[in-house]
């Protein structure tokens, strides 16, 4: 591969910033200059499709209605734990308007376990058994409620502690091949180590397994911290539920999904229909929030196929709010111990952790590798248990493992800090290598006002108020398999194409930044068509991934297509391409100022109706960490929290919160405000209001609805300031990447971090309630 | 939500020959030809989207010409009639000066949207929010089943049911709008199908469980509420009301107190002193009335007060949060008076 070397910008502008030296494939564009001198990049840009929304123009899955469209309903257990020994859909069959009954076969491409049994094993409530199709959603609704199901019931359980104990009813009696989207990103494994409903432990991760040895780290240690913190299953609540219309049609399978990954959508369907993938389209405009939980077709997807096959018209599968919360991904709870050890200068000499968690019928319930990397420490372990449960199984959720392990770190940081008479900031300058972290923490106390900080506990009166801190680190994944499309057409109009979706966090307006950045046009001039398979194939909005991984291929392919057009116009020019340059919709020579051309001139040079040029992300300029796409540097993040605490009533307010983050080169600074908002949010959210609550007699969840599964309304919303650290690393031609995970990692943390400095009283387990408070202050008065 | 037909009532005569059964007639035994009244539709609507109740026929009162006044004069006292909105009595000057503690437990009450849409007399028959009363999969007893899924000391999800009160139903009554009103010695106009009228005290109108677990309130087939009456309150009147919540944006009370009392300087000549979210029905604690009777109103005899009203209390297995909570929430009311 022909190569070249070019300095790029290396370092935080206003601390550190340096150039390095980066050896570049020859096609690719030269170097991005820092963000100051760009025209489009890190600017406020609205969204293109803003007016769209919130005009109520935009067309969400769920809006779609095709002609002939039935509409279906899933029918569903409604018992934790059995054997299915008939379903009588006779009364269902027969009712006026229904034209098709699909039942779910116990066999492993269904999602049974391909036994003897007619029909899967029930393993929770809301686990699906089949669906109908009729004229109207309501038609579809009263004949699942005439569908006769016979269950020979077993026991269950449901409460992950009970699960632990060795008489506990066995959810799994085989190792488990299906459902392994728990969420954690770390290894993982099969689910055949262990015992009982005990299954792994998980000990490594791609940064590497234990290190050191333990005991001499503690035996080294002056301080020990020795913990058990507790989270709660949170379940995802995206606005738009999953759901799929299929059209089935006598060529092509067309998919429209609310889905966070069109390509697996499609790769899934065509293997369970046994189509080639050039048959299946999916397609998805617009997607109302995801969080992790939307990554594949669910049972959902072939159920609408198979109805829509048994029909011969179009169907509509959307799920209500109770299936959502039921059956379509959790973020598991976590008990986790944890042991930390430091010298009388804060040195850490050990960490141990041993965390145990549900993921109900799922796997993946580790909590993440926080506690192996965000500090060094010599000596590390830990061990990861999934707890198997008869509950809706877990799913990705926005830095899975993480969130839940941040909860337990940065409070016993914090603890240690204060067992060494240290602030907690000063702590962490002192133990945390990052230097995007000691800049977040260094502008973030600014602005926050860290100084105003008194010792724990000596706020005065009833309500009490205190001052917080919380970090984070999220790896920089990028996924190698994501190509772009660009068009220039003749006579003007840039296109771009691919199948990456936007989950709602603004990768269309990024997407059409970058080409107008390289084109020298406008982002109003670029039509960005994306979310649909028959387009290249783009990553999955997962794992904080999309923008480090869309936007370089997307620079790289206008960038080709720009050389394409400017050939064009040197040869009528007849000087060299090297010579000219585009800017405000012009093109121009270098030397010769007399020389200029509209872009849309331009394009009428070209022989065909377009220029077209497909480009794929190339390796990180210097390479990865981890060949797959493991990036070098972090996404690291400080988050402040204030609060105050009402002694008499136990309620907590959090009156502020300042995120400082950093994602390499910011795209859209109003967009990434966007997502921090969001993701500070859920992390109020996670910290003080939502949970799961499940009836440990009857298996059934009880507030599965949006009026007591707790969500934060306008006024439980605290005033969030963001600061965006600049950090170039010049590893892409865009040298962006993301940001979705690290919002939402520190916050539940600052904010028990917090409270402690208001009450005097720490809070290991979340979400934090009138009721834990008041127990913690009656347990210490 | 099953199929069924529509009555628009065009009198309260109409609409009482033209229902047969009563929402919580119909989830303690379901009937097969069950005609009911829906008025703001809020909380028969839930139960019909649940499957839970599935009517026949749904009398609709809420377009019934004359139940959605409200006046006020000297003599009279307050008078709202019951398709009266929560937002019409959340706007209303009148209720805002004389009646404060009404004035704010509506503002306090849902959210503006259904605030726009719910009515008085739907709310104060509302059935209550157990999440187990309100599951498709537990019968209860007060569905006719055989349990308190709540009340069990292991299993029972009871983090915001009842601290008093709590024998065969450990629910706690869903309007705390109701709270106010007893607070004020609200009383209940009930007519019926003969065309007969009564005036009930508010307090006869609820239906402790022990009396009845089905009911929540004394309305049966065929009775409809036409009116709500608060008498004038004196030139020494004040009216407090806390209600405490999850969220503040929008939710449920775990606690709320509204108090109402006669005052002469800072001394409580009497007080009416109403708890809701603590018991079954709205909760008048005599105890707490009895303790503030001729007492200066002091952060310490608030206190005491409170203690008092709490003194009764048995908390669940995972509610006993809610007796420091009371307390305080009661003090705190006592003192707003001051």
């Amino acid at each position: 591969m022909d190569t070249r070397k070019e300095k790029f910008p290396y370092g935080i502008p206003g601390h550190n910033l340096g150039e390095i030296e980066r050896e570049i494939p020859m096609e690719e564009p030269p170097v991005w200059p820092v963000n100051d001198e760009l025209k489009v990049i890190g600017k406020r840009v609205k969204r293109i499709d803003a007016l769209e929304k919130v005009t109520g123009k935009a067309i969400y899955t769920s809006d779609i209605k095709l002609p002939g469209m039935l509409y279906a309903k899933m029918l569903r257990s409604n018992v934790p734990h059995a054997t299915i020994s008939s379903i009588d859909v006779s009364k269902a069959s027969s009712l006026p308007g229904v034209h098709a009954i699909h039942l779910i076969e116990n066999a492993p491409k269904e999602g049974g376990d391909g036994g003897t049994n007619t029909y899967p094993m029930v393993k929770y409530v809301g686990q699906p058994l089949g669906g109908v199709a009729a004229e109207s959603l309501e038609i579809a609704k009263e004949a699942v409620s005439l569908i006769k199901v016979n269950y020979e019931k077993k026991p269950f359980v449901i409460d992950m502690e009970s699960a632990m104990e060795i008489n506990a009813p066995i959810v799994f009696d085989a190792p488990i091949t299906q459902q392994q989207d728990g969420g954690d990103v770390g290894e993982t494994h099969d689910g055949s180590k262990g015992e009982g409903n005990v299954r792994g432990p998980s000990t490594s991760s791609f940064f590497g397994g234990p290190r050191g040895n333990l005991e001499e780290g503690f035996n080294e240690a002056d301080v020990i911290v020795e913990r058990t913190y507790r989270t709660q299953v949170h379940t995802h609540m995206p606005l738009e539920t999953h759901g799929v219309v299929v059209d089935w049609g006598a060529d092509v399978m067309t998919v429209y999904a609310s889905t966070q990954n069109t390509a697996a959508v499609r790769n899934e369907m065509a293997s369970v229909f046994n189509l080639p993938k050039s048959k299946v389209r999916v397609i998805c405009e617009f997607m109302g929030g995801g969080f992790g939980a939307k990554h594949s077709a669910g049972s959902f997807g072939p159920m609408a196929a198979n109805l829509a096959k048994k029909t011969g018209r179009p169907v509509w599968l959307m799920l209500d709010r109770k299936e959502e919360h039921l059956a379509e991904g959790n973020r598991p709870n976590s008990i986790q111990y944890l042991k930390i050890g430091a010298k009388k200068d804060g040195t850490l000499t050990g960490i141990q952790q041993r965390s145990h968690g549900t993921a109900g019928v799922g796997l993946g319930a580790g909590v993440g590798r926080i506690a192996q990397i965000l500090y060094p420490c010599p000596n590390f372990a830990t061990e990861q248990y999934d707890v198997l449960t008869n509950a809706g199984p877990g799913a990705a959720w926005r830095a899975p493992g993480n969130v839940q392990g941040a909860f337990g770190l940065e409070q016993a940081i914090d603890e240690m800090a204060e067992k060494l008479d240290l602030d907690p900031l000063r702590y962490r300058d002192r133990i945390d290598t990052s230097e995007v972290r000691k800049v977040e923490r260094q502008r973030g106390a600014e602005l926050f006002g860290w100084s105003r900080r008194q010792p724990p506990g000596s706020s005065t009166g009833v309500v009490k108020k205190g001052l917080g801190v919380g970090q984070s680190t999220w790896p920089r994944f990028v996924t190698l398999d994501s190509s772009v499309e660009i068009k220039i057409h003749k006579g003007g109009g840039v296109e771009i194409r691919s199948s990456v979706q936007d989950i709602g966090t603004g990768t269309k307006t990024i997407i059409a930044q970058v080409v107008a950045e390289e084109l020298g046009l406008q982002v109003k001039d670029i039509k960005v068509n994306i979310g649909d398979t028959f387009f290249p194939v783009g990553p999955g909005s997962g794992g904080s991934v999309v923008t480090g991984s869309i936007t370089p291929p997307t620079r790289n392919a206008a960038f080709e297509a720009k050389m394409a057009l400017l050939k064009l116009v040197a040869k009528k020019w007849e000087t060299d391409s090297s010579e000219l340059y585009v800017e405000d919709g012009q093109v121009g020579h270098k030397a010769n100022a007399d020389l200029k051309m509209s872009f849309k001139e331009a394009t009428k040079l070209m022989r065909t109706s377009q220029i077209s040029k497909i480009a794929s992300r190339s390796d990180d300029y210097g390479g990865f960490q981890q060949p797959w796409g493991l990036a070098y540097g972090d996404l690291g993040s400080v988050q402040f929290a204030e609060v105050s605490v009402n002694t008499e009533t136990g309620f907590v307010k959090v009156d502020r919160i300042v995120a400082a983050h950093s994602c390499g080169r910011p795209l859209n600074i109003g967009q990434l405000e966007s997502q921090i908002n969001g993701g500070v949010i859920q992390g109020v959210s996670y910290a003080l209001y939502e949970n799961r609550v499940m009836d440990n007699g009857t298996g059934h969840m009880m507030n599965a609805n949006i009026d007591q599964y707790k969500v934060p309304f306008s006024m439980e919303i605290p005033e969030i300031e963001t600061i965006i650290v600049e950090e170039y690393s010049g590893r892409s031609s865009t040298d962006a990447y993301g940001i979705g995970e690290p919002a939402n990692i520190a916050t539940a943390a600052a904010i028990a971090n917090a409270v402690y400095n208001a009450i005097g009283v720490r809070l290991y387990e979340i979400p934090i309630t009138p009721s834990s408070i008041l127990k913690a202050l009656r347990n210490v008065s | 939500m099953n199929k069924f037909s529509w009555y628009e009532a065009k009198s309260v005569e109409d609409a009482l020959q033209q229902v047969n059964s009563t929402l919580s007639d119909e989830l303690y035994e379901a009937t097969d030809e069950a005609a009911v009244f829906k008025s703001g539709g809020i909380d028969v609507f839930d139960w019909v989207k649940q499957g839970i109740l599935k009517p026949q026929k749904i009398v609709n009162i809420r377009n019934i010409p004359g139940l959605d006044k409200i006046s006020y004069d000297r003599k009279e006292g307050l008078r709202m009639g019951s398709n009266v909105t929560l937002a019409e009595i959340a706007s209303h000057p009148e209720i805002k000066t004389r009646y404060l503690a009404l004035h704010l437990a509506v503002n306090h009450a849902a959210t503006p949207q259904l605030r726009n849409m719910s009515t008085l007399g739907g709310n104060i028959a509302q059935r209550n929010r157990c999440w187990y009363f309100r599951s498709a999969d537990h019968d209860c007893f007060r569905k006719g089943g055989d349990r308190c899924f709540a009340r069990h000391s292991k299993t029972g999800e009871n983090e915001n049911h009842a601290i008093l009160d709590n024998g065969s139903c450990v629910s706690v009554h869903a309007s705390s709008i109701a709270t106010a009103l007893m607070a004020f010695n609200a009383s209940v106009v009930i007519v019926n199908a003969e065309g007969q009228q009564k005036t009930v005290q508010m307090d006869d109108f609820f239906v402790s469980a022990g009396e009845d677990i089905a009911m929540e309130n004394i309305l049966k087939p065929k009775e409809i509420i036409t009116e709500i009456i608060l008498p004038t309150p004196s030139k020494n009147t004040k009216s407090a009301y806390i209600k405490q919540v999850a969220r503040e944006s929008y939710d449920w009370s775990l606690a709320d107190v509204a108090v109402v009392m006669e005052v002469s300087g800072n001394t409580c000549k009497s007080a009416n002193i109403v708890l809701g979210a603590a018991a079954p029905v709205p909760y008048r604690s005599l105890e707490a009335q009895q303790a503030m009777e001729n007492k200066t109103i002091t952060g310490e005899n608030a206190k005491a007060a409170a203690e008092a009203a709490m003194a009764k209390a048995r908390p669940l297995s995972k509610n006993d949060y809610k007796v420091p909570l009371f307390v305080s929430t009661i003090k705190q009311t006592i003192m707003e008076i001051s």
